[in-house]
């Protein structure tokens, strides 16, 4: 919310006319969040300090219907950070107010637009996502000397921990200019989201702003993924709502499984691995149980064997995602016909589940509640009884061998169990006594000698 | 002529072109009742005389009629129908609806209908298109009795046509007008000892008399009963005669109603002098008839042959038919549903004992109607799936069960002996499942549903809304078993016209006021999380009324059904500290239950809500101080070098000064949780006990039976402060509102206003159940730190209710609604129903600081 640039430059007054704002001078200009002032704390002829102060009005920014932010902003709660840190609103404010200065225009003294001056920034409560270290890794490399500092969450509740807000130095040589480019591209980067929709203009500003440092800086890569991001941080989906005060899994999901897995290529592999059982076994139709965005429902479709093939999944999104990656909207009769995708739980028996020869859950088991598996067992192999099930899911024994996974912490948060082979084949084979079916195991992925393969799947058969 | 049409029927008019049948239909039916073809030619044609538009046209006159007889309506298709294929289909719908077709045929002489066709402009045909239908009609008439049309009419003239009078007749199975209360009787197979045990133990006194007499009984009924016999009286046991005699009495007298049972209708048909198989007892009730003088046979036979195969009673709540019924045959006629009524389902299998296999019905039933049967002997009757067979066996040792109605209790009395042998043995229940398997069913909760509920009120589930509950519901959500109710949202105040606040007392009291309460209940408002406790006497308990097993004596649940606690053991020792309360309150005793249903708020708000609070209370909080202080300094130095700052430092200070007040608000309601005694929970509503929705007591009632059960835990137990306020009485509601300011400017969220009766109905219909009014500080942690400066108040207080108070009468409506359907024992699916329907109206989106 505030930004102090401070120069020793002599006259340090000079100050005013890069930045294009008399330094005896309170300024206010209206923002479509809040108000913005600049103003200057000192001014003399050896140091000079500017001022830009941000008002954002958390109310007013609840209360504005017509505003080009996007609903999920609006509709986050009146208890939020944005009045009071740095955020996307201060690039918003430097384009707008100290827009003169940030593109190099100087009436007054154009020689100085591209020369070097000792500038010293401070910003207050800027949120680093990723902590301090990202910080130096963004501004080191563009020259300038960095401070920072946090202070505990709470000081009545030491146990919540470090703030993730820090109040930042930032000193250097450089044209003003550069700097204003530097901040209004690093601060929302550091934030890692936006208060407004990212669309195709937001490239070009990236581009312009960061046209003179971005290509040779050391972390672009990081810098454009954050800059570009909307994330989704702020979205109160009808599904937040819901959950509300208790932490939602979907929110703090950084899918860690996938990180894991990617080097061995799990997710394919098992992929591959299902689709080669069902080929085997004859199976004409299927239907994918937690098909989530459709990566196995493509995979199944290029086979010709499958003459019926269907998704269902509980997250309605998900199925939206999948629809537009088959892209069924658009497709010929045919494909509809063979293909087509649904909204379901599998803890709800639902007449759609019926008449499939085969059915893949495909690590959809361990996002359920063990206690509710009995439902699922019930729904999949009592109510539908497919001819062939197809269930794959993690081996937790496995776990150790996988760096940077601490020791019983399971792949993915939202899992509510990990089975280690005994336990899955428990599982399995009192699932198959109970209605009727044989079952085959296999591992899935490179074999360790003392923990098995990293994830593991079982084939169904109702005895004929 | 009178035409007497049963009030559910396809009624097929029959009659060349130009014989009147579309007048006709107008003058005798609604407009909407008639399905007419040309009308359908032309919705797919634009043409109502294109022929070739007649295929689809009759599909779309098929669709329509199915649709309406599927929704219990009369429907009559005004076509010319004089073609024998176009009827058969007509009467297939009728079977496939179970509906009676009724055929009503205009039989003009050809040459009014020539003459009609003469003076028409829109019939592009000649006349040897009518002859050619009049050949038809001839032939079409003798042939409509053999093609299943079950009433037949007949108008010959147009004297006749104008004379007609359409009756409109109940079906014999309708009895809706009789509301009970019954004591419904299982199959008796001529036990006459039994029964009459039975029937006294019942309250009904029976006299024998002279056999002239009422067949030699005089029976009265205790206070307006009436008996209700689910058939099978005869066969297998010692006296069908002397059980006839009774039953007969007592119909006739008006103290029974009796349906018919298979061997019940097999007798029939041998007295009718038809040929059957003499197994299975009936030989042995012949003998005992033929002691009987030959009128009482006539007699008998009459009786039987005009039993009828189902009822359907009390406004449609009660079904009793001999085998059960399926939901779409309740009140429907047709030779299906009377074969289901009588033998049940099957499907031509045999079992080992050469017994045809019976499909159980039940298992998928999910009518609203109980439906009471007999037929399969258990060892014990019970409910499931909103569905009671009541055959227990009586002729086979066992014992002959009543059921009470609406009580909804079994009174059994043993058989004094066996009688004879069952074919096969006898099973636990009529299902391979004892209760409720648990299974849900993805159309008890998807798709946009209207759920009817007992108040009267029908709350409708946006399609949109289940889509966001379901996976909520199915991926977070405890068992469903356990979720019998859910809290419904609850509406703040209106805007408050003082300048300091934005919600005041005073507000809710004018609004009750302006309902005609004048006494209301305030109550402190716990700042915690909502938690919903369901607690049993024991495991056994629990696992008897929610068929849950090995999960303890009960379990604490959020407003979204999620497990308050991951952490089982620690749930289970806040639960044996609230039993130990119910123990030693006598509580189980005094409600005579082992189960309860309690709504409370679980403290710390920090033990539930604490990536919350971190991530944005005291973030908030942390982000806010440091900026701010940095500002106010920063403001300060311009101010010394003489800038003039506009105001901008007196006003950051006020928003460090908010800011500071914001933090210690958060804090009241965090500390660390250790053992569990440093949970305290406060229940304030005592929800549902055996038996029983204590919705009908009000608010001082629970909140005193709550005090008592507290003082035994005052450890982790916490009372609810409350008191009643008379709004007639200024100095009542100053009391009160003082209550409010002490309670608020200390560290209370606020306090909540009910009526004083739980439920409250008057001509604008329900009224809010409660009224939150939060107090001043408390609502920084709502609308901001920063809500009390004076513009931030201005755009608040434009804050609108409307969509809040609708919500929260829908869900509490729901929550009742449930809890009525767990506690009278309807099916799982039924009380999930409800409990999805609130979750589902949660994912609406409102103002969340309301």
């Amino acid at each position: 919310m505030l930004l102090t640039i401070r120069t020793t430059y002599e006259p340090a007054t000079d100050l005013g006319y890069l930045l294009g704002k008399h330094p005896e001078r309170f300024q206010t200009k209206s923002l479509a969040f809040g108000d913005a002032h600049v103003f200057y704390p000192e001014a003399n002829e050896k140091a000079c300090t500017a001022a830009l102060l941000l008002e954002i009005n958390s109310i007013k920014l609840q209360k504005n219907r017509n505003q080009q932010f996007s609903e999920s902003f609006r509709l986050a709660n009146y208890v939020n950070d944005r009045p009071y840190v740095a955020s996307s609103f201060l690039s918003t404010a430097i384009a707008k107010v100290l827009g003169s200065a940030l593109n190099g225009n100087c009436k007054d003294r154009p020689n100085l637009v591209d020369q070097a001056i000792p500038l010293e920034i401070n910003l207050t409560s800027l949120p680093v996502r990723g902590g301090k270290e990202i910080l130096h890794r963004l501004f080191e490399p563009l020259g300038y000397e960095v401070k920072a500092e946090n202070s505990i969450l709470d000081e009545s509740f030491p146990e919540w921990g470090e703030s993730p807000y820090y109040q930042v130095q930032l000193k250097i040589n450089s044209p003003l200019r550069l700097v204003l480019s530097h901040l209004y591209v690093l601060i929302p980067a550091l934030d890692n989201k936006k208060h407004y929709f990212v669309s195709e203009a937001e490239i070009q500003k990236l581009i312009e702003k960061g046209e003179e440092w971005l290509k040779d800086h050391p972390e672009k890569d990081m810098i454009t993924k954050r800059y570009l991001r909307y994330r989704g941080s702020f979205v109160r989906s009808a599904l937040d709502q819901l959950v509300n005060e208790e932490v939602s899994p979907q929110k703090i999901t950084e899918n860690q499984e996938e990180i894991l897995e990617k080097p061995m290529n799990l997710h394919a592999l098992r992929h591959q691995r299902v689709i080669e059982e069902l080929k085997q076994l004859e199976v004409k139709s299927i239907i994918d149980l937690g098909c989530g965005s459709g990566k196995l429902l493509k995979q199944l479709v290029k086979e010709r064997q499958f003459q019926k093939i269907t998704g269902m999944d509980i997250s309605y999104k998900s199925v939206e995602v999948a629809h537009k990656r088959l892209y069924l909207r658009d497709a010929g009769p045919k494909m509809k016909e063979r293909v087509s995708l649904f909204h379901g739980s599998l803890t709800y028996c639902d007449q759609r589940l019926k008449g499939y020869d085969a059915a893949a859950l495909v690590e959809v088991i361990e996002h359920l509640d063990e206690a509710r598996l009995e439902a699922l067992e019930k729904v999949v192999f009592q109510y539908a009884q497919p001819k062939v099930v197809a269930v794959t899911t993690p081996n937790r024994a496995y776990n150790v061998l996988f760096e940077g996974l601490p020791e019983g912490q399971l792949r993915h948060n939202d899992h509510r169990f990990e089975w280690t082979r005994a336990e899955f084949e428990e599982w399995a084979n009192n699932v198959a006594n109970n209605h009727g079916y044989t079952t085959q195991f296999f591992p899935l992925g490179p074999v360790d000698d003392n923990h098995g393969a990293p994830s593991q799947m079982v084939v169904f058969k109702l005895a004929e | 002529m009178n035409l007497e049409i049963p009030n559910l029927s396809l009624v097929a008019l029959v009659g060349v072109s130009g014989s009147g049948k579309s007048t006709f239909a107008k003058q005798h039916f609604l407009s909407t009742e008639v399905v007419s073809s040309d009308f359908c030619r032309g919705l797919v044609s634009d043409d109502e005389m294109n022929q070739a538009a007649s295929n689809d046209a009759f599909d779309l006159v098929h669709y329509i009629t199915r649709k309406r007889l599927k929704r219990g309506l009369l429907t009559v298709v005004d076509a010319t129908n004089l073609q024998e294929g176009g009827r058969k289909q007509l009467i297939e719908i009728a079977r496939e609806q179970h509906v009676l077709p009724v055929a009503v045929v205009l039989n003009m002489p050809r040459k009014v209908c020539e003459e009609r066709h003469q003076h028409r402009t829109d019939r592009p045909f000649g006349l040897h298109v009518i002859r050619h239908q009049y050949r038809a009609l001839r032939r079409s008439i003798s042939k409509l009795k053999r093609e299943g049309f079950r009433k037949i009419y007949i108008l010959d003239s147009e004297e006749e046509v104008n004379n007609a009078i359409v009756q409109r007749t109940k079906l014999y199975n309708d009895k809706r007008e009789l509301t009970g209360p019954f004591d419904i009787i299982g199959d008796v197979h001529a036990c006459i000892d039994e029964l009459v045990i039975l029937l006294r133990k019942l309250g009904y006194h029976i006299k024998e008399q002279s056999l002239d007499i009422d067949y030699g009984y005089a029976v009265e009924a205790p206070e307006g009963r009436t008996a209700l016999f689910v058939g099978d009286l005869v066969d297998r046991g010692p006296a069908s005669n002397k059980v006839l005699r009774l039953v007969m009495s007592m119909v006739k007298n008006g103290t029974a109603l009796c349906i018919a049972g298979n061997h019940d209708a097999k007798l029939n048909k041998k007295l009718q002098g038809k040929n059957v198989n003499l197994k299975h007892g009936l030989a042995e009730t012949l003998e005992q008839l033929s002691t009987e003088p030959e009128s009482f046979v006539e007699e008998v036979k009459d009786f039987l042959d005009g039993l009828i195969s189902h009822y359907v009673l009390d406004c449609g709540r009660l079904v009793v038919a001999h085998a059960g019924l399926r939901e779409e045959m309740h009140g429907r006629a047709s030779g299906a549903v009377r074969s289901f009524a009588m033998y049940g389902e099957t499907t031509g299998e045999v079992d080992e004992f050469g017994l045809p296999v019976r499909i159980n019905w039940a298992k998928e039933y999910r009518g609203k109607a109980l439906v009471v049967y007999g037929h399969t002997p258990v060892l014990n009757a019970q409910f499931y799936n909103n569905t009671a067979d009541i055959d227990t066996g009586c002729v086979f040792g066992g014992k002959l069960t009543a059921l009470r109605y609406p009580e909804r209790t079994f009174v059994s009395v043993n058989a004094l002996r066996t009688y004879a042998e069952p074919g096969r043995p006898i099973q636990e229940t009529t299902s391979d499942t004892t209760v409720d398997d648990g299974l849900l069913h993805i159309e008890d909760v998807l798709g946009r549903r209207t759920i009817t509920t007992r108040m009267g009120r029908n709350v409708v589930i946006p399609e949109q809304n289940a889509v966001a509950a379901l996976e909520v519901m199915s991926r977070f959500a405890i068992h469903p078993k356990w979720l019998v109710y859910l809290p419904p949202t609850m509406s703040p105040t209106a805007v408050s016209p003082l300048e300091q606040y934005l919600e005041h007392p005073k507000e809710a009291f004018s609004f009750y006021e302006s309902r005609g309460q004048m006494q209301v209940v305030c109550q402190e408002k716990h700042m915690g999380s909502r938690a919903v406790v369901v607690i049993g006497k024991d495991e056994a308990a629990i696992e008897k009324h929610f068929g849950i097993k090995g999960e303890g004596i009960g379990t604490i649940y959020s407003r979204t059904g999620r497990a308050f606690f991951e952490d089982k053991v620690l749930e289970q020792e806040v639960l044996t500290h609230f039993q130990t309360a119910l123990n030693n309150a006598n509580f189980w005793e005094h409600f005579n239950t082992t189960w309860a249903v309690f709504d409370c708020e679980l403290m710390p708000w920090s033990a539930k809500a604490q990536a919350l609070l971190k991530d944005q209370y005291a973030a908030v909080g942390n982000a806010a101080k440091a900026s701010l202080t940095k500002v106010e300094s920063v403001l300060a130095k311009a101010k010394e070098r003489g800038i003039d700052i506009n105001g901008h430092l007196a006003k950051t200070q006020a928003r460090k000064e908010a800011i500071e007040q914001y933090a210690e608000i958060y804090k009241a309601y965090c500390w660390p949780v250790e053992t569990v005694e440093d949970f305290k929970l406060a229940p304030f509503h005592i929800l549902a006990t055996e038996g029983a929705v204590h919705t009908d007591q009000d608010h001082i009632w629970h909140m005193e039976q709550i005090h008592t059960i507290c003082a035994h835990a005052p450890q982790i137990l916490k009372a609810t402060a409350f008191r009643l306020v008379d709004l007639t009485d200024e100095k009542s509601m100053e009391a009160a509102i003082q209550w409010w300011t002490d309670l608020t400017e200390g560290q209370g969220e606020g306090m909540v206003i009910k009526p004083y009766n739980y439920m409250v109905n008057d001509e604008n219909g329900l009224v809010q159940p409660a009224i939150k009014c939060r107090g001043r500080a408390y609502l920084r942690m709502i609308y901001g730190p920063e809500y009390t400066l004076a513009d931030n108040m201005k755009r608040l207080r434009k804050r609108r209710l409307g969509q809040k108070r609708r919500l929260a009468l829908k869900e509490f409506s729901l929550g009742v609604e449930a809890l009525e359907r767990f506690v009278q024992k309807e099916p799982l699916s039924r009380v999930h129903e409800c409990v999805f329907g609130i979750l589902a109206l949660e994912s609406e989106a409102v103002d969340p600081a309301l």
